[in-house]
């Protein structure tokens, strides 16, 4: 399970989280929804720690932290192993290989044997269809192809959530097919996630659950039943919007 | 003239192997540490307590003025300072040694800049990357912004490299033996300074032009994962 209690989290003029409480089941699809400046993406890094809110508390696995207090480097680096994160612009590393990319975690951070690293990263190349990559450099790939292969780097990892932030919003709607297509797999064989995205049509086929963001604030927390059959007036509007 | 030249190289080449091309290069090997050290000190958010950050600001403070001094005032008159100065307030060093920590201090400074400006070319995004896969900053550092950072540095770091080899013949001027010393001693002797001169000049040239070939290498090694998309 992972938690967030009374969250908060401010940039200079901006209240970017505001009294957050949520709960993230496991093997569940959570989907966050919300206008641009929602605090989306802002939640989403805090849970990877790549943003650290003010105040609250953040439960996951054994791990507790009380945000307001320092959070020491190795608790950092424990909970950053347990929430595997993808980025919008995938953010491979263009210096390594897609084999390197994906077994540079396992072997210098879980510390496994090379050999199987490398093992389990060809059955994640396998998942993505990417196999015939495995010596190419990034900037050799589409953009596609390198998004699914940081799913797969985030993924060889073992985490217990993965974290999506906005996963498709850099490609065109062709080849942001090939991605979906990997999350709904992933969802199908349910994995923990939580994906922050604008794809209506993904919350609609995958999510467990949606939550509805504005201004920092949860507006929405539910099933996507509740959410898109039975919208509020605000909901109604932000969905209304997306069509157009 | 070709018997000039033939009994005059051993002595000039003897003392670029000597002397020039070991200050050059123990120098060069002590500019890097210098040149990372202060370059990280410079590109690092201080975290911790109040006093800590303030230290931070305090050790910055001073890399600043190191850079700005050793940048701002010519090579020639820090090795005086060094070699003929310091001795006033007690401290007395070798030629070589006078040598070879000038010569470090002042290429540290101009390749700490090039180190910094390197590392903050590499995105935010392939720090916040490696982060997110549980890597610590020195395993961030070392495996994912240092090698991609070394493309960006080593032609500036070549150049200074190369300008170091060069004002190597500086040290003449504080009593060291090397190459330029050499040439001076032997067209005192044998009245032929047109053809010393340029004979020391060549060997400055071939020893350059190894480095440039070294460089060139180098380059195509760091830069070969940029190759066009497939």
């Amino acid at each position: 399970m992972l938690k967030l209690e009374h969250v908060d989290k401010a940039y200079a003029d901006h209240h970017a989280l505001n009294d957050i409480n949520l709960d993230f089941k496991e093997h569940e699809t959570t989907v966050l929804l919300g206008p641009s400046g929602a605090g989306k993406s802002t939640l989403l890094r805090s849970l990877n720690l790549l943003e650290e809110p003010e105040k609250g508390i953040y439960k996951i696995g054994d791990h507790t932290i009380d945000f307001s207090k320092d959070i020491s480097n190795k608790e950092k680096l424990q909970i950053r192993q347990l929430t595997g994160m993808v980025f919008q612009s995938w953010n491979l590393f263009p210096h390594l290989t897609i084999l390197q990319n994906i077994t540079e975690g396992p072997i210098h951070v879980l510390k496994q044997d090379k050999i199987a690293a490398q093992k389990d990263a060809m059955h994640l190349l396998e998942l993505v269809g990417l196999v015939e990559t495995k010596d190419r450099f990034p900037n050799q790939l589409s953009g596609g192809q390198q998004q699914r292969i940081s799913i797969c780097r985030a993924l060889a990892m073992k985490p217990e959530y993965m974290l999506f932030d906005e996963p498709t919003s850099a490609l065109d709607p062709e080849i942001e097919a090939q991605v979906l297509r990997v999350l709904l797999k992933l969802a199908k064989e349910k994995q923990s996630m939580i994906v922050v995205t604008h794809n209506l049509e993904f919350a609609r086929r995958v999510a467990d659950k949606i939550v509805f963001l504005e201004n920092g604030q949860i507006e929405f927390e539910g099933t996507k039943d509740e959410f898109f059959n039975h919208p509020t007036e605000r909901i109604q509007a932000f969905l209304t919007g997306m069509k157009l | 003239m070709w018997e000039t030249i033939v009994k005059s190289t051993p002595e000039i080449v003897g003392a670029g192997i000597k002397y020039s091309i070991p200050l050059a290069l123990i120098s060069f090997v002590i500019a890097m540490v210098i040149a990372v050290a202060t370059a990280l000190a410079r590109t690092t958010e201080p975290k911790g307590s109040g006093v800590a950050k303030s230290c931070f600001k305090v050790l910055r403070w001073i890399i600043s003025f190191y850079i700005w001094l050793f940048r701002s005032t010519p090579l020639l008159v820090q090795l005086f300072i060094v070699f003929f100065g310091l001795p006033s307030v007690g401290i007395q060093l070798d030629a070589f040694t006078a040598g070879i920590i000038t010569f470090s201090l002042n290429t540290g400074a101009y390749c700490s800049e090039s180190v910094r400006g390197a590392i903050i070319s590499i995105p935010k995004s392939q720090w916040e990357a490696a982060y997110a896969i549980g890597m610590s900053y020195p395993q961030v550092l070392f495996r994912i912004i240092f090698p991609q950072a070394m493309r960006v540095a080593i032609p500036p770091l070549s150049n200074s490299f190369i300008g170091l080899v060069k004002d190597t013949s500086l040290a003449s001027s504080i009593t060291i033996l090397e190459m330029f010393t050499v040439s001076q001693q032997i067209a005192a002797k044998n009245y032929e300074p047109m053809l010393m001169y340029c004979m020391v000049a060549v060997y400055y040239a071939v020893f350059c032009s190894i480095l440039s070939i070294g460089q060139y290498y180098l380059e195509k090694y760091t830069s070969r994962y940029i190759v066009n998309g497939g």
